[in-house]
C-alpha cells in the first residue's frame, strides 16, 4: 500500500543522505522525496511516499524514527490529511490544438505559465491522481516534459507535526 | 568566592582536555598527516594513554575488545584517508553487535574539502550505513560539545559506534578558544526508552504465568544492558528454562541446571527442540538473528512471543511478537519481577514437570559428545581443557569460524563480558586485536584468544602491539590447515569439492611468535595439551601462542543447515572414531 510519510528533520548537511541511504540500503521502495526548510530555520520537512506490505512500512518508519536526525514523523496514511503536488507539463501547440489545450487544463484548473508560438507551459496542483490523470488526457505525442514535484502533505485541523 | 576561568585551548587541546574529562583511560591509534596536531597534543600529557596498534583495524578491534570486557566505550584515533577506510571493518564489527565506540578521524583540512584532497575520503559518507551516528566538525568551538554528543549517543539506548571527523584546520595549535566540557548534553531527537509500557508488562506477566512449555531466549541486549542479575533472579523464581544466543553467553551461568545450552545453527538439541515445541518464548535482548531462528516459516510454530528490546526497529522485524515492550532490559525485567511476586498465580507445576521431563530427554541425546577416544587433537578437547585451566574463569575472545563454535559451546561461561567475539558480522581478524583490549582493562585476569590459522593471520600484526604494551594474553590456535567452516559447507553442500578452503603455504606460528619476541609452543598429541595450557598459563607476564594441531575432518555439530527449522537438525553420527574418515 502506499504511504505518504512526513518528516521534520534537523537541518543539518547529510541529514537528507540518511535518509536516502537508509531507504537503498534495506531495500525500501521510494516513490518521491521533497525536502525544504520550514518556519523554523534549525528544521527542515520532508514529505516522502512509499509503498510495502504494511510489515515493511511499520519497518520503515521504526527505521526512519532511529535516525538521529530525524527529530518527528506522521504516517498520514492512519490520518486525514490534505495532500498536494505541482506539475508543470510543457506541451507542444500548434494553432489547431491551443483551446483545446487551454480549455482541458482549465478543467484541471491549471494554469498556463509560459507561451511561445510552439509551446505551452501548464502548472497544475493537486493531489498526485488529478496530475496523473491530467497527464492522461493530453495527446501524448504533444507532451515535451513533465516535472513533478512529488506530494507534500498537511493534516487538517489542530492535530499535526510540530514540535 | 568562586571564580570560573574559563580556558582558552586548541582545538587539539580540546580534544584531548574532552577525551580526559569524559573519564578515557586508552586511545587505540595511529598516527598520520591529518592527526598530527591531535598526536602533538597527545605527546604533552599522560592522563589519555595512547595505544599504537600496527594497523588501524587492530584499533578498532582492539577498543571494542576493550569495550566489550569493560562496559566503557571503546576509543579509536585515526588519520584521514587509508587510515579511516582501514577502520571500517571495525567500526561494522562494533555496530552489527551494538558496542559503545567513539571514532575519532581526521579530515583534510576544510577548505579543500571536496576537492580530492590528498588523503581524502568522505569518511562521513562512507561509515553511515554502519555507525549510530556520525559528525563532521565544522566549527572549533563546537568540538567539546561534539565529543560530548558522540560519547552520549554511544553509549545510550542500543549502544553503537560513533564517528566524530575531525578537519585538520579544527585542530589547529594557533587558534585558541574557550573551552568547557558540558556535564550533559541532550538531543531533542534522541530520547531512549527506559521503563516498560505497564500495560504491556502486565500482559506478558499474565502469559509467562499461563505458559505449560517456556522458554527465556536472551541476547546480547542483556549483557549491554548489564541485567544479568536481574536476569538470573527472573529465571529462577519462574523456574523456566533458558538459552542464549551467541552474544548473550554469560548472561545466565551456563553451570546452572536451567540452562539448556546455545540456541539457534550451532546450538544444543534440547535448546533448539525446546523453542521449536514451546508454547511461549520471552525474548530478552534479542534480535532474531537468522543464524538463530532458521527458516522463518517454521520458527516456533506453536508458540507465542513476548519480546523485550531497547530498539523499537527490533521488534517485529523478521519475527511478529505479539507482545512488545519497548525498554531497557533491566527495568523491564525489574517490573517483570515485582508483578511475578505479587501475582495470585504462580506457574504451571504440573505441566512444567513435564516440560522438564522433556526436556531432560533431549538432554539425554548428548549432543555435544566427541570422540574422546582419537589418537588426534580434537578441537572441543582443547576447550574443555582450557576451561579446566582457566577455572572457568578467563576472558576468552575468539575469531570467526569452527573454533568459535567450539568455544561457545564448550567453555562455560558463568558471567557475563567474559566471551568476546564478533557475531553479526563475524570479522576474521578480531580474537587477537579484542584479546590486547581485554588486558589492557584487566591486567590480572586470565585472557586467552581463540582462533584458527587462517583468522590469525588477518590480524597476527597485532602481536607487536602485544608485546610494546605488556598484554600477555594466551592465543589458542586451533590449527586444522583448513579455513574450517567453510571446508564443512563445502563438505555438506557442494559435494567436498574444497574450493580455496585451504591454503598451501601455512607460517610456521611458533617461529613467528618467536620472532615477534613472544614464546611460541606447539602441540600435536591429546596428551600434551593439558601440559602446555597450564605452561602457557603459567608464563604470567608471556603471551603465548600455542600452536595446537587439531583433526583437521572435525565438524561442528549439531547444525542447522540453511533452509531447515529447529527441528530438524543435523547430529553428529557417533560410529567409530571420525579420525577414520578420510576428507575426499
Ligand atoms: C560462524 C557464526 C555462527 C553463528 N552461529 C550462531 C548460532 O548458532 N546461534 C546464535 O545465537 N548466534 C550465532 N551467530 C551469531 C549471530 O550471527 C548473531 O550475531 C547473534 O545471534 C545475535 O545475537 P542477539 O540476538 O543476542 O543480538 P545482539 O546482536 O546481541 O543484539 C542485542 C539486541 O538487544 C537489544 N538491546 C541492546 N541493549 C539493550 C538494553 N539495554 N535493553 C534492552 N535491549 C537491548 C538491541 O536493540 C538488539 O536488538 C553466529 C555467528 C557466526 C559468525
Ligand atoms: C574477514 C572475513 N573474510 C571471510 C570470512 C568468511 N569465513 C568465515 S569462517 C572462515 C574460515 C576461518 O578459518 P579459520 O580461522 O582457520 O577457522 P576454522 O573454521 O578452521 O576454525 C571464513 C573464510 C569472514 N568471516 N571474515
Ligand atoms: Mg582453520
Amino acid at each position: 500500500m502506499r504511504h505518504i510519510i512526513s518528516i521534520l528533520i534537523e537541518n543539518e548537511s547529510g541529514a537528507l543522505s540518511r535518509v536516502a541511504g537508509l531507504f537503498s540500503a534495506r531495500g525500501y521502495n521510494i516513490e518521491s522525496l521533497n525536502v525544504a526548510i520550514t518556519e523554523d530555520p534549525s528544521l527542515s520537512r520532508m514529505t516522502l511516499v512509499t509503498s510495502g506490505s504494511e510489515q515493511v512500512v511499520e519497518q520503515i518508519i521504526k527505521q526512519l524514527n532511529k535516525l538521529i536526525d530525524v527529530v518527528k514523523l506522521i504516517d498520514f496514511a492512519e490520518n486525514t490529511h490534505i495532500e498536494r503536488e505541482l506539475m508543470m507539463v510543457k506541451v507542444k501547440t500548434t494553432d489547431h490544438t491551443r483551446n483545446e489545450i487551454r480549455s482541458l487544463a482549465e478543467i484541471f484548473r491549471g494554469k498556463v505559465l509560459d507561451v511561445t508560438a510552439s509551446t505551452y507551459v501548464i502548472e497544475v496542483t493537486g493531489p498526485s491522481e488529478k496530475l496523473d490523470a491530467f497527464v492522461a488526457a493530453i495527446a501524448q505525442e504533444t507532451i515535451l516534459e513533465v516535472v513533478r514535484s512529488g506530494p507534500t502533505g498537511i493534516s487538517r485541523g489542530e492535530k499535526g507535526l510540530s514540535l | 568566592m568562586f571564580i570560573e576561568v574559563s580556558v582558552e585551548l586548541s582545538g587539539a587541546q580540546i580534544l584531548v582536555q574532552s577525551l580526559k574529562d569524559e573519564g578515557v583511560e586508552y586511545i587505540f591509534g595511529y598516527p598520520g598527516g591529518a592527526v598530527l596536531h591531535l598526536y602533538d597534543a597527545i605527546f604533552q600529557q599522560d592522563a589519555v594513554k595512547h595505544i599504537l596498534v600496527r594497523h588501524e583495524q587492530g584499533a578498532t578491534h582492539a577498543a571494542d575488545g576493550y569495550a566489550r570486557a569493560t562496559g566503557k566505550p571503546g576509543v579509536v584515533l585515526v588519520t584521514s584517508g587509508p587510515g579511516a577506510t582501514n577502520a571500517v571493518t571495525g567500526i561494522a564489527t562494533a555496530y552489527m553487535d551494538s558496542i559503545p565506540m567513539v571514532i575519532i578521524s581526521g579530515q583534510v583540512p576544510s577548505p579543500v574539502i571536496g576537492s580530492d584532497a590528498f588523503q581524502e575520503v568522505d569518511m562521513v559518507g562512507i561509515t553511515r550505513p554502519c555507525v549510530k551516528h556520525n559528525f563532521l566538525v565544522k566549527d572549533v568551538t563546537k568540538l567539546a560539545e561534539t565529543v560530548k554528543k558522540a560519547f552520549y549517543v554511544a553509549t545510550t539506548g542500543r549502544p553503537g559506534p560513533v564517528v566524530v571527523d575531525i578537519p585538520k584546520d579544527i585542530t589547529d595549535p594557533n587558534i585558541k578558544v574557550p573551552y568547557k566540557y558540558p556535564k550533559k548534553v541532550t538531543i531533542r531527537s534522541y530520547n531512549p526508552a527506559v521503563n516498560g509500557d505497564k500495560e504491556q508488562v502486565k500482559k506478558a506477566v499474565d502469559l509467562l504465568m499461563a505458559a505449560h512449555k517456556p522458554v527465556i531466549y536472551s541476547g546480547g541486549g542483556v549483557v549491554l544492558g548489564e541485567a544479568s542479575k536481574e536476569l538470573t533472579e527472573f529465571s529462577q523464581l519462574l523456574g523456566y528454562p533458558i538459552t542464549n544466543t551467541l552474544m548473550g553467553l554469560g548472561a545466565y551461568p551456563a553451570t546452572d541446571k536451567q540452562f539448556i545450552g546455545m540456541l539457534g545453527m550451532h546450538g544444543t538439541y534440547e535448546a533448539n527442540m525446546a523453542m521449536h515445541e514451546s508454547d511461549l518464548i520471552i525474548a530478552v535482548g534479542a534480535r532474531f538473528d537468522d543464524r538463530v531462528t532458521g527458516k522463518l516459516d517454521m520458527f516456533c510454530p506453536y508458540a507465542k512471543i513476548i519480546h523485550i528490546d531497547i530498539d523499537p526497529a527490533s521488534i517485529s522485524k523478521t519475527v511478529k511478537v505479539d507482545v512488545a515492550i519497548v525498554g531497557e532490559v533491566k527495568n523491564v525485567l525489574e517490573q517483570m519481577i515485582t508483578l511475578i511476586k505479587d501475582h495470585k498465580a504462580k506457574p504451571q507445576k504440573k505441566a512444567l514437570e513435564a516440560w522438564w521431563q522433556q526436556i531432560g530427554q533431549w538432554r539425554a541425546v548428548e549432543c555435544l559428545e566427541f570422540d574422546r577416544e582419537s589418537p588426534l587433537i580434537k578441537p572441543q578437547f582443547v576447550i574443555e581443557q582450557l576451561y579446566a585451566v582457566t577455572k572457568g574463569d578467563a576472558y576468552v575472545t575468539s575469531d570467526v569460524g569452527q573454533h568459535q563454535m567450539w568455544a561457545a559451546q564448550y567453555y562455560k561461561f558463568d558471567k557475563p563480558r567474559r566471551w568476546i567475539n564478533s557475531g553479526g558480522l563475524g570479522t576474521m581478524g578480531f580474537g587477537l586485536p579484542a584479546a590486547i583490549g581485554v588486558k589492557l582493562a584487566f591486567p590480572d585476569a586470565d585472557v586467552a584468544c581463540v582462533t584458527g590459522e587462517a583468522s590469525i593471520q588477518m590480524c597476527i600484526q597485532e602481536l607487536s602491539t602485544a608485546l610494546q604494551y605488556k598484554t600477555p594474553i594466551k592465543i589458542i590456535n586451533l590449527n586444522n590447515r583448513y579455513m574450517g567452516m567453510v571446508r564443512q559447507w563445502q563438505e555438506f553442500s557442494y559435494e567436498s569439492r574444497y574450493s580455496h578452503s585451504y591454503m598451501d603455504t601455512i607460517p610456521e606460528f611458533v617461529k613467528l611468535a618467536e620472532a615477534y619476541g613472544h614464546v611460541g609452543m606447539r602441540v600435536e598429541r591429546p596428551e600434551d595439551v593439558r601440559a602446555a595450557l597450564e605452561e602457557a598459563f603459567a608464563l604470567k607476564d608471556r603471551t603465548v601462542f600455542l600452536d595446537i594441531i587439531t583433526d583437521r575432518t572435525e565438524n561442528v555439530y549439531p547444525m542447522i543447515e540453511a533452509g531447515k527449522g529447529h527441528h530438524d537438525m543435523k547430529l553428529r553420527v557417533a560410529t567409530g572414531t571420525s579420525t577414520d574418515r578420510e576428507l575426499a
